[in-house]
């Protein structure tokens, strides 16, 4: 990425947020939510030699008053209840804990917090000039609210990151979430709020999980028009989907003028992903990284924060998809189409799938979608509907 | 659900002896298209919608006369009777109502009072909600012989999921009367053990339903 020489001058290029702590954000042995995803990820990345122990950086803990940016605190009490094992079923139930996709699990709010506290890093990193750019994989977990846990998550790291920002840095917020799932936590935290956007753009609520992010929910009040979102039919493909993504990003970005860019990078929009059902391949999450760097630098002198997110094929895809988060971040070029015979090694006799060998998907992933045609039109009617008030005043 | 859980409460009147130009100004401020017409006791004794606005305004052509014609009182343009309903009223029942007579609002009256009105907004708004899709869930569609037991079957396997349901709807297969499709939200993000068993067990899921499931 060329830069200008006017832009501020930071320690580093990049910081990637990471500790062995992240991984006891676990709820079950047979969950699908896996951290591993992290381990396997920065395994990775070291393999090819693109990380160093220098550029990696120890996530601190949320403090309590922290979480209060944006969360209850009644619900934080009941999360710590919960952590101890001391939370009955009913009260449980009421904050969302101890269902099939958030079950209750000792040490949950340290876990949890220390995940907050991760994209918290990373804020800092990026706002006190340590490092252009900063990535925690272990955030993203965009379906938390206020007082309530759903969706696999229980804080909203990147809600508070986003308060947090407002509150400490005066900056406002460009939030783009390319999760397969809508991020519903994130945009409602700031409804209302016409110094934070948020982008999403996610498979159709339809069938999927959690059902809202319709193209019509534009903000509220003051808010209104801040909001944007982009419900992809399924079966979407690669094309489809980053014509969604690009002119999206680009024109609301020109729109908002934000101080500071920070992306969810939810790797579960890939067609081998198990629990959506949109089809893309590895090229989108080689293009996501790539258009939020250049309008990072173009528009925000350099300020991005990426976290992760969804993303249940833990072995095929998301090490992948998100390998490329970090080297789009620090430039680094691959010199080879095959991953690293070591990695492979490492990891397959740990893996229930045979692991894909190269850093492009294989030809024929998945089967030929034979509606292609009417999907990648109606997917431009929803693009067109969700930026139809940015078009019409540009062309008056 | 009942009328009295869905109605709008504080609704905006007029008396019968205000001004046309009065009942523009109140719908446009308001963003209303129903206003009911009230004597000083609250009955209500009449109804104006914005088509009865639009037919009795001046046209913007006519030159002369208009202010007379702002001036024109609400009881000599104003609908009557008027069709009102109460507030242990089903929601059903006011969709049909709808329908037959080809309203678009329904005043509430209780002991001969305007108590409350509901138009066709309100109502869908409430079918939303009954729906469930105002709730984090994730929709699951099964199609099942039109018979007996057939609900408590397929609720059963949601049930060993530990899935909590948000809403159930059950409809008529187009295609074939023998059929009927069940739609429930359920509250999770992993519908997958829930979609395996139903499989397993032999019923027919609509969705979601991958081309690679064809194979």
């Amino acid at each position: 990425m060329a830069k200008s020489s006017n832009e501020r001058s930071v320690i580093k290029e990049a910081a990637f947020v990471y500790s062995d702590d992240l991984l006891n954000y676990r709820f079950s042995k047979d969950h699908p939510f896996n951290q591993k995803r992290l381990q396997l990820t920065l395994d990775l990345l070291k393999k090819i030699n693109a990380i160093s122990d220098e550029d990696i950086i120890s996530p601190r803990i949320a403090t309590d008053e922290e979480l209060t940016l944006i969360h209850d605190h009644a619900y934080i009490e009941a999360v710590k209840l919960a952590s101890e094992g001391k939370l009955s079923k009913e009260k449980a139930e009421n904050y969302g804990l101890g269902t099939e996709d958030t079950p209750m699990f000792k040490g949950m709010h340290e876990a949890s917090a220390r995940l907050v506290g991760a994209t918290l890093t990373a804020v800092d990193s990026v706002m006190t000039n340590q490092s252009r750019h900063a990535v925690n994989l272990g955030g993203g977990l965009h379906h938390g609210f206020r007082g309530k846990a759903s969706g696999f998550c229980i804080y909203n790291d990147s809600s508070v990151a986003i308060k947090y920002i407002q509150e400490r840095y005066n900056a406002r917020v460009l939030y783009v979430d390319t999760d397969a799932h809508h991020g519903d936590g994130v945009q409602w935290s700031f409804y209302d709020d016409p110094n934070v956007c948020t982008l999403s753009i996610h498979e159709t609520g339809r069938y999927l999980f959690p059902g809202t992010g319709a193209v019509n929910e534009k903000g509220h009040g003051k808010g209104y028009g801040y909001a944007f979102n982009i419900p992809l039919d399924a079966f979407t493909e690669d094309e489809s989907f980053l014509e969604a993504y690009e002119q999206s990003f680009r024109e609301i970005i020109e729109f908002f003028k934000p101080d500071v860019i920070l992306t969810q990078n939810g790797a579960d929009a890939h067609c081998l992903d198990p629990l959506t059902h949109l089809s893309s391949t590895m090229t989108i999450y080689r293009e996501i990284p790539k258009l939020a760097h250049q309008l990072a630098h173009e528009y925000c002198d350099g300020k991005w924060i990426a976290v992760g997110g969804g993303g249940y094929d833990i072995w095929r895809v998301v090490p992948r998809a998100w390998a490329h988060i970090w080297m789009e971040m620090t430039d680094f070029e691959l010199s080879s189409n095959d991953l690293p015979k070591e990695w492979l090694d490492k990891w397959q006799s740990e893996s229930p799938v045979p692991l894909i060998k190269t850093w492009n998907d294989p030809k024929q992933v998945y089967k030929a979608i034979p509606r292609k045609k009417e999907i990648s039109e109606k997917n431009q009617q929803t693009i067109q509907k969700a930026l139809y008030a940015l078009r019409s005043n540009k062309k008056n | 659900m009942i009328v009295e859980d869905m109605m709008v409460q504080d609704v905006h009147t007029l008396t019968p002896d205000a001004t046309l130009a009065e009942a523009i100004d109140k719908m446009s401020a308001n963003k209303i298209r129903h206003l009911p017409v009230v004597d000083g006791e609250f009955k209500v004794v009449g109804i104006l919608t914005d088509r009865d606005i639009k037919e009795f305004s001046p046209s913007p052509f006519q030159m002369n006369g208009q202010d007379e014609l702002l001036e024109t009182k609400l009881q000599e343009i104003m609908r009557t009777p008027v069709i009102t309903g109460h507030p242990l009223d089903f929601v059903e029942e006011v969709a049909l109502l709808f329908m037959e007579e080809r309203i678009g609002c329904l005043p509430i009256v209780s002991d001969g009072r305007l108590i409350g009105m509901i138009t066709e907004t309100d109502l869908l708004h409430t079918l939303i909600q009954l729906t469930g899709v105002s709730q984090p869930g994730s929709q699951i569609e099964v199609k099942v012989p039109n018979k007996a037991g057939m609900l408590y079957e397929v609720a059963g396997i949601i049930r060993k999921n530990h899935s909590n349901i948000h809403s159930v709807l059950v409809y008529p297969y187009k295609k074939d009367e023998r059929f009927k499709i069940l739609v429930f939200r359920v509250q999770t993000m992993n519908p997958m053990s829930v979609i395996e068993d139903l499989r397993e067990e032999g019923h027919d899921v609509l969705w979601p339903s991958l081309p690679m499931n064809d194979q």
